[in-house]
């Protein structure tokens, strides 16, 4: 009679139990975590195949590969937290360029001592989000770092799309006359996690937008409609983010600051803090450029699609050898929509 | 957002531009220019006098810089004459923070192993060595980004065991959180907390601004908002009656600035000078009794404080009172100030007191910008230089 014991491994203690260093080491604990956390939730057959990496049919057009890290503190905010974000930050960077998602690669940074309960929720929103989207999370990885040296997880996803023939998307392309478009209201998902973070509390909370806009854009691109350049305006802002398209294309921008939607709440707490919601991040929304004769038939796309209901045109290129990106302001003057200088900080007075 | 909205309608600008535009009279009386010397020489004496040959300039100071950041951000200069000029002034709190002070701190933080609190924007003002508070934190010191005097009372009690010192800066505005947090730690027994104090003056500034011999280029002053909710408007008095200059005190929205434009106008043209009162919503003549009553209690005058771009002026910064000793982060600490000079090539000095533009620096925009400010007046984006650069640039290419 064999006297070898069938195998058996207790289940992770998801409730009490926390990351420690075993958990990156490489052995049993690091694949019963994959096994009952990452794998169970990401599910998908190139994940299933179990090796190094994972490989994948053939694609037919032009690849586009992206990659975004994400520290995010709080790791849980209203509207969302830094699992889905991190699906949607490179999901978005992938269909700004005008390309079809198809593949996901998620990579995790520990810290010892981080509750399996939080690390749970946060792989199961990101599956969520890559089920949503349609595109699987195909390959990962996992390391832990010992105590204080790190923030509760850090996630860096990486990914694959392809673009069909005829569209170039590029922030050069931009050119005087052409109209600038906002999907949606500014500064939603900075003001959620700086809220937070202060201990700001509103009668309405503010809700992150962070959202996969390759639906929208996919509708976009059908239309017909001849795009110039897309970006979404994350870090940095609204304001950033056109300075950025200006340089690229060796324009100038001329904004009206009352076709730029912000939310009530979202305005308080930067009129509280002393910020500028053009500077604050958003995570679901997109700007888009195209000639000034395609430019209503676009707006009619993107408000059809509930993503950019809110959507309008909010400006124009004109030439400008200095590029500067410059805005109506609703008291009828004019001002520079400058880079960001440093960080924005809260003023004194 | 009610209440705020209202004072940024644009109809209502649109009215009150209109207004000053009728009243600024660009073809009036022409002013001698032996009533108002010119100290300043060159193409801005040439341009100065011609504004003067073809009628009636009207030279405004705003004080403060949230009245500063105001014009920037909504463009007010737009809806104004071209003979109405706004000229930026020193009412900036880390703009006027003298390099030695801000070394204090980073000494203190850096060779004391303190946990240094400080108000946001204060960690990007150059120091010495090539240093800010941001950079010495990256170099590792404990420095620590806070809202108010009470989140610094906070750290003080979570870390027993580590000396915590708050780098208490501001007008009379954010003197008197500062004076609360000092006799709420004196009431708890707080032993590890104390203050850095760089809390300055408004109307001593005020006085270092027009007392320049040979006079100055300015016709009025738009007076602080949140500052005068504290002191009132009596302290802005003598500058009526004795400089002659008008003030009128306004909110920071556009639409007081606007106002208050207009009625400086107004006592420009009557040949008056008086202190009057736009923001009547917060601010009293006598002002917040009992914030000046703390105030008084906790702190004394110093005899004599650098600021930056206006040199040293007596009686124009306060010092924690005797009683309060065990606070004083300058006697607790062995932190001498010592006086580093402004680089010689920075205007920052004329610009403050209206006799320069920021354009006019040499070293505006090129050595001198937001990321790398050398000067005060770019440190902040209130500072007359930053605000130009970030917001009014493109008035210098049309």
């Amino acid at each position: 009679m064999s006297t070898v014991k069938p195998n058996y491994t207790r289940p992770l203690d998801i409730k009490h139990g926390r990351v420690d260093m075993s958990h990156g080491s490489g052995g049993r604990a690091m694949a019963q975590l994959i096994t009952e956390l990452f794998a169970a939730a990401f599910d998908n057959e190139y994940l299933a195949q179990g090796n190094d990496g994972a490989l994948l049919p053939a694609a037919h057009g032009r690849l586009v590969m992206a990659t975004d890290s994400h520290v995010v503190s709080p790791l849980f905010f209203v509207g969302g937290d830094i699992g889905c974000l991190s699906v949607h930050g490179t999901l978005n960077d992938l269909a700004v360029m005008g390309a079809k998602p198809l593949y996901l690669s998620a990579s995790f940074i520990l810290e010892e001592g981080f509750p399996l309960a939080d690390l749970k929720r946060i792989v199961e929103s990101m599956a969520q989000a890559s089920r949503e989207a349609g595109v699987p999370i195909v390959t990962g990885d996992t390391k832990v770092v010992e105590q204080g040296k790190g923030d509760g997880v850090f996630i860096t996803t990486t990914g694959v799309g392809v673009v069909r023939e005829g569209i170039h998307l590029s922030g050069d392309l931009a050119r005087p006359g052409d109209k600038i478009l906002l999907s949606g209201t500014i500064g939603d998902h900075g003001m959620a996690i700086m809220s937070q973070r202060e201990g700001l509390s509103f009668s309405a909370p503010i809700v992150s937008d962070t959202a996969a806009l390759h639906g929208l854009i996919a509708a976009m691109l059908d239309s017909g409609v001849q795009l110039r350049a897309l970006r979404d305006p994350t870090r940095g802002g609204l304001a950033t983010t056109l300075n950025e398209i200006a340089k690229q294309s060796g324009v100038g921008m001329m904004l009206h600051e009352s076709a730029i939607a912000v939310n009530q709440p979202v305005e308080a707490a930067c009129e509280f803090l002393g910020l500028d919601p053009l500077y604050v991040a958003n995570e679901g929304k997109l700007i888009a450029i195209c000639a000034a004769e395609d430019a209503p038939r676009l707006l009619q796309v993107m408000r059809a699609h509930p993503l950019a209901a809110q959507a309008s045109i909010i400006g124009e290129v004109v030439q400008d050898a200095h590029g500067f990106v410059q805005m109506t302001t609703k008291l009828g003057g004019r001002r520079v929509v400058d880079w960001l200088a440093g960080e924005q900080l809260p003023r004194i007075c | 957002m009610k209440y705020i909205d209202e004072f940024r309608d644009g109809e209502l600008a649109k009215n009150i531009s209109a207004n000053i535009a009728r009243e600024a009279q660009p073809h009036g009386p022409a002013r001698s220019p032996l009533l108002n010397p010119l100290p300043q020489a060159g193409e801005e004496a040439i341009e100065s006098l011609r504004e003067i040959s073809s009628g009636r300039t009207y030279r405004l100071m705003e004080f403060c810089g949230g009245h500063t950041h105001a014009i920037s951000r909504y463009g007010l200069v737009d809806l104004l004459p071209a003979n109405v000029r706004m000229i930026h002034g020193p009412g900036c709190p880390v703009c006027v923070l003298p390099i030695g002070r801000v070394d204090q701190a980073i000494r203190l933080a850096r060779e004391q192993g303190v946990i240094l609190c400080t108000y946001a924007d204060t960690v990007r003002v150059p120091a010495s060595d090539n240093l800010s508070l941001m950079r010495a934190k990256a170099n590792g010191a404990d420095v620590r980004m806070i809202y108010s005097t009470q989140d610094a009372l906070k750290v003080a009690r979570e870390n027993p065991q580590r000396e915590v010192v708050f780098l208490a800066i501001g007008f009379e505005t954010t003197t008197p959180p500062t004076a609360v947090a000092v006799k709420q730690a004196e009431a708890a027994g707080l032993k590890n907390f104390s203050i850095l104090c760089d809390h300055v003056l408004t109307p001593a500034a005020m006085h270092a601004i027009l007392s320049v011999e040979g006079g100055v280029a300015l016709d009025g002053f738009v007076g602080p908002a949140h500052v005068s909710t504290v002191i009132g408007s009596k302290p802005y008095e003598p500058f009526a009656d004795d400089y002659g200059k008008p003030v009128v005190i306004a909110g920071f929205e556009p639409l007081d600035v606007m106002q208050a434009i207009l009625m400086l106008v107004r006592q420009i043209n009557e040949g008056r000078a008086a202190v009057e009162n736009e923001f009547t919503r917060a601010v009293t003549r006598e002002g917040n009794l009992k914030a000046q009553e703390l105030v008084a209690e906790v702190f004394e005058l110093r005899d004599m404080f650098e600021w930056r771009g206006l040199g040293s002026v007596p009686n124009s910064a306060l010092k924690l009172r005797p009683r309060f000793a065990a606070f004083d982060a300058e006697l607790k600490f062995n932190v001498p100030y010592v006086a580093v000079p402004d680089n010689k090539a920075c205007e920052c000095a004329a610009i403050l007191r209206g006799q320069k533009r920021p354009q006019e620096c040499k070293i505006f925009g090129t050595v001198c910008t937001p990321e790398n400010p050398v000067g005060s007046c770019m440190v902040s984006s209130e500072g007359a230089c930053a605000a130009h650069y970030s917001y009014g640039r493109f008035r210098e290419s049309v």
